[in-house]
């Protein structure tokens, strides 16, 4: 099954419709996706293309409409009969083996056999091999995929795909898990497809990097085509198209008015966790994750911490909760000690936390939104009288904190795993944004939202700063900070690079992003893959 | 598994399926778990019946043309002697009224024997009520607890041992025995709680070792004449409890064996409920259950809502073991546990880990103890039949989706605690 040179495919996607009961998830879309071009997919969280894929992937059938290949009308039922017709699919969530090889992952399911029944596992190798140097991919038949950093993993799936002879390649939200190098590293990857004659079709909802990489953009809301663009297309103009108004990229605010210093780290150092919150094993290494950290966060500032992602940050904000024991070093809140603070202590003294992964770690999934809106305050008064919980006042709170935040659920006894992921992070922020709160801590508090709920949470964020509350955000998207920060701060690897002013331009903050010092002429040091 | 919700769109399981009518029926199964329930329950009975119509020899062994008709004597049999043994045996009204007068009747204990199937009933459920909620109420806080066994024995040792060895005042007696079976059982569970919480140790093998231990200890303890074991006696029992430590039978001495342990045992479900659904400290429980990550980051202790959990559970398991011995054997045997604590389990699945659903579950299994030996008896069902009907009723309510298919009814997600308490093991 040697790859033969690309033989364009022309791709059209007629009037489909597919319901799910009274849903209308997609509205009679159609789209023509011209060979050796990438086709951009642009829309909020909701708006129907993954649906839209997973028709055409043969995943979910059609309602209504057809898909033609080449001028004839083709019909998948499943995802074996897409991949016969030369559509190749790359998950937002891989569909790896991980304790196989990339080789084995890449054969598996179309393995290679001698006589007598044995694999041909030379041949795969040599597959992934050829194709990894045609493309400049880098990817190691022999290593195991688990391994493996989330960006090469990537890679494999394309490989994969390349190896079914895909002609036409699907990536859903293909950057949403990698750092801002491995994004640029796909799209040269992508470009080098796209100039050998493979269809691309780019499923994101980032303005940026749609416009980066696309040469046409179809943008989706609410299961419809709402137009198609050629870049250059302005951002305001397709983040309107994608909300159905326009919509201030940058929030509007004041100067800040910096008061006392409330949160005080000092040497931070938060060693190897044997285990996290979440369980994970101990690595290997023995670097720590945050190695001697100080900064300050003064009452009605924002202080953005910018950084690509695994570099502390995790660490950093669940140590500052009480969530991670700390080796040396100290926190502090308004000059009272609370390094070695219980979570609930640190809670009671006035730390607001809008935790990084709001499934895991912010919500209850399957408790209410009401019983979420009390996660953390149910065993205090209004919510508790004595020992039992008070459910009018509990019921009572819920309404009018979804009336404040606009959550938009059918009714406060919905479970919260329910809504969609903006609404679960109103429903966070109508929690954790109460009274007497001296510091936010928010960790990519708008990771996965969609513009306008982006917009919604960036306000809410300004609106505590200007009451005073000292806020510290940790994001590794450099648009939300630009967007927040009163000061920046970078990390690297456990350590802050430097403190700049809101106005630094991105290239500075990319240098120290790589691990450059504040001192002068440091020489760059390589970013290694 | 961490993908935020709104990235997923509706996926294939929302998929509607053609015609109006599976779609209202759909509708009104869905989030109603009864009606599943009750479909397994008869599901199961009809599939007993056709396995104690076809296992007896009488059907085995009749003429071709003949096995119908005996295989229908066989099945209305044995549910006419299910009936008879744990509801109410019209043999027994019949004779009721035929008495002169009503005093003489009630007197001459003809009324207790029209409602005795139904006290067996009772008397059988009661420590399968409480060990399942011993089950039940951990499962709500993500814990499995299979130690059901070794938290009823402790209950069972420490009661009993209140009951012959100290002597009290009348009520106060009862009383101090209760709460001894509590604490008994409670310590079993504390100290799997504490295992996992200082270890991380899986509480499924704490407990089940645990209830190897105690059933060993108690042997050991009812084999050594300084500890348990009756004076003079080489059998392997404990004295009998004194009379001011038995639970007062409910309608007088008569041949009604229904005590307040029922009582006891419903009190303790609607405790349960209560705590678990209108206290702090229940929320706090359910939280870390179905979220330990998010309830650790809104400031619960999660270790210790994990021992407190177990504490309590092992002290509800532990009232099922002195129910049995203040309220009906008096004393303890390498026996009278019997096999509560895995019986439990059942309870709980069945009763899909809420209290009022175990105690209807306890009933269920409580009705078909008592009533195997008339099946066996009139029916000639083996005892073996109704403990294949019980794991049938089972297997069909802890797989719904086996249940929809059967009736054509519509995939839902499953949320039910049945399909996650088999999946949880990889938790």
């Amino acid at each position: 099954m040697e790859r033969q040179s690309v033989s364009g495919m022309q791709l059209e996607l007629k009037g489909i419709t597919k319901r799910f009961g009274s849903l209308v998830a997609n509205d009679g879309i159609s789209l023509s996706v011209t060979p050796g071009q990438v086709h951009a997919l642009l829309g909020e969280n909701g708006a129907g293309k993954t649906t839209l894929m997973n028709v055409l992937y043969g995943l979910l059938q059609p309602d209504e409409g057809e898909i033609h290949i080449d001028g004839k009308a083709a019909s998948f039922h499943s995802p074996k009969d897409a991949i016969g017709a030369g559509i190749g699919m790359v998950h937002q969530h891989f569909m790896l083996v991980p304790p196989f090889t990339v080789a084995e992952n890449v054969t598996l399911g179309i393995e290679q056999v001698r006589p007598g029944g044995l694999l041909d596992a030379g041949r795969t190798r040599r597959e992934v091999r050829e194709l990894s140097h045609r493309y400049g991919m880098d990817v190691d038949p022999d290593a195991i995929v688990e391994d493996l950093p989330v960006g090469i993993q990537q890679r494999v799936e394309i490989v994969k795909a390349l190896v079914r002879n895909a002609s036409v390649l699907v990536l859903d939200e293909p950057t949403a898990v990698l750092t801002p190098g491995e994004t640029q590293e796909l799209f040269r990857i992508i470009r080098q497809l796209r100039d050998s004659g493979t269809s691309i079709i780019f499923i994101s909802h980032k303005l940026k990097e749609v416009q980066e990489i696309a040469d046409t953009i179809t943008v989706l809301r609410r299961g419809k085509v709402v137009g198609e663009r050629k870049p250059p297309a302005t951002e305001a103009d397709l983040a309107a198209l994608m909300v159905g108004r326009d919509v201030q990229l940058r929030v509007t605010k004041a100067p800040a008015t910096p008061g006392d210093v409330v949160l005080s780290v000092d040497s931070l150092v938060v060693p190897a966790a044997v285990s996290s919150v979440h369980g994970t094993p101990a690595t290997a290494s023995t670097q720590a994750p945050v190695n001697g950290l100080s900064f300050d966060v003064r009452a009605g500032e924002i202080l953005g911490i910018a950084g690509v992602q695994g570099n502390g940050q995790t660490e950093l904000c669940e140590a500052l909760m009480g969530l991670l024991p700390v080796a040396s070093g100290s926190v502090r809140l308004n000059g009272k000690d609370l390094t070695q603070a219980t979570p609930r202590a640190r809670l009671d003294a006035g730390i607001a936390y809008v935790p990084e992964d709001r499934r895991e770690d912010g919500l209850v999934g399957s408790f209410s939104v009401a019983e979420n809106l009390v996660l953390n305050s149910y065993d205090r008064k209004p919510f508790a009288r004595g020992i039992t919980l008070s459910l009018p006042t509990i019921a009572a709170n819920a309404m009018a904190r979804i009336k404040e935040f606009d959550v938009r659920t059918e009714s406060p006894a919905a479970p919260a795993g329910s809504l969609s992921g903006g609404n679960q992070q109103k429903v966070i922020l109508a929690r954790e944004l109460g009274e007497g709160t001296k510091l936010l801590i928010a960790s990519q508090p708008t990771r996965g939202l969609d513009v306008g709920s982006i917009e919604f949470v960036h306000k809410r964020i300004v609106e505590q700063r200007d009451q005073g509350v000292a806020v510290l955000i940790v994001s590794s998207e450099l648009d939300e900070i630009y967007a927040l920060a009163d000061r920046i701060a970078v990390i690297y690897e456990g350590e802050i690079t430097g403190f700049r002013p809101p106005g630094v331009d991105a290239a500075e903050l990319g240098r120290l992003m790589a691990g450059g010092t504040d001192l002068p002429n440091t020489p760059l040091p390589e970013d290694a893959p | 598994m961490s993908e935020p919700a709104g990235t997923e769109e509706p996926s294939s399981e929302r998929s509607s399926s053609a015609g109006t009518f599976s779609q209202v029926f759909a509708k009104a199964l869905e989030g109603n778990t009864v009606t599943v329930t009750v479909l397994a329950i008869v599901t199961a009975a009809v599939v007993g019946g056709l396995l104690a119509a076809f296992t007896n020899p009488v059907v085995l062994h009749a003429p071709a043309g003949d096995i119908i008709p005996k295989a229908w004597s066989v099945v209305a049999g044995t549910y006419v002697a299910l009936f008879e043994g744990s509801i109410v045996n019209p043999h027994t009204v019949a004779a009721f009224f035929q008495q002169a007068s009503l005093p003489t009747a009630v007197h001459d204990g003809f009324l207790g024997a029209v409602f005795n199937p139904l006290s067996e009933t009772c008397v059988a459920a009661t420590p399968l009520i409480l060990a399942g909620l011993a089950v039940a109420v951990p499962y709500q806080a993500g814990m499995f607890n299979i130690g059901g066994q070794s938290q009823l024995i402790g209950g069972m040792i420490l009661s009993a041992w209140l009951g012959f060895g100290v002597s009290m005042p009348i009520v106060i007696h009862v009383i101090v025995c209760v709460i001894g079976g509590f604490v008994g059982g409670a310590v079993l569970g504390w100290l799997a709680g504490e295992i996992k919480a200082r270890t991380g140790a899986h509480e499924v093998i704490v407990t089940i070792m645990l209830n190897y231990i105690m059933a060993y200890l108690l042997a050991y303890l009812l084999s050594s004449p300084s500890l348990l074991q009756k004076p003079g006696s080489t059998d392997l029992i404990t004295p009998e409890v004194a009379s001011s430590a038995h639970l007062p039978q409910l309608f007088g001495n008569g041949i009604m064996r229904v005590n307040a342990g029922f009582l006891l045992a419903l009190a303790c479900a609607f405790g349960a409920w209560w705590l678990m659904n209108r206290t702090t400290t229940g929320f706090e429980l359910r939280a870390v259950g179905a979220n330990p990550s998010a309830a650790r980051v809104a400031g619960m202790r999660v270790e210790h809502a994990w021992v407190l959990v177990m504490s309590i559970a092992g002290g509800l398991a532990g009232l099922g073991g002195t129910a049995i011995v203040l309220g009906t054997d008096f004393a303890v045997n390498p026996s009278n546990f019997g096999t509560y604590g895995i019986d439990a389990i059942t309870v709980a699945l069945l009763g899909r880990g809420r209290p009022a659903g175990v105690v209807w579950a306890g009933l269920l299994f409580g009705a078909l103890t008592a009533a195997s030996p008339g099946m066996q008896s009139q029916a000639n069902t083996p005892v073996q039949i109704v403990q294949v009907l019980t794991s049938v009723i089972v297997l069909f309510v802890a797989a719904p989706p086996l249940i929809r298919t059967m009736f054509r009814l519509r995939a839902t997600r499953a949320r039910g605690v049945g399909t996650t308490m088999s999946k949880g093991w990889n938790a």
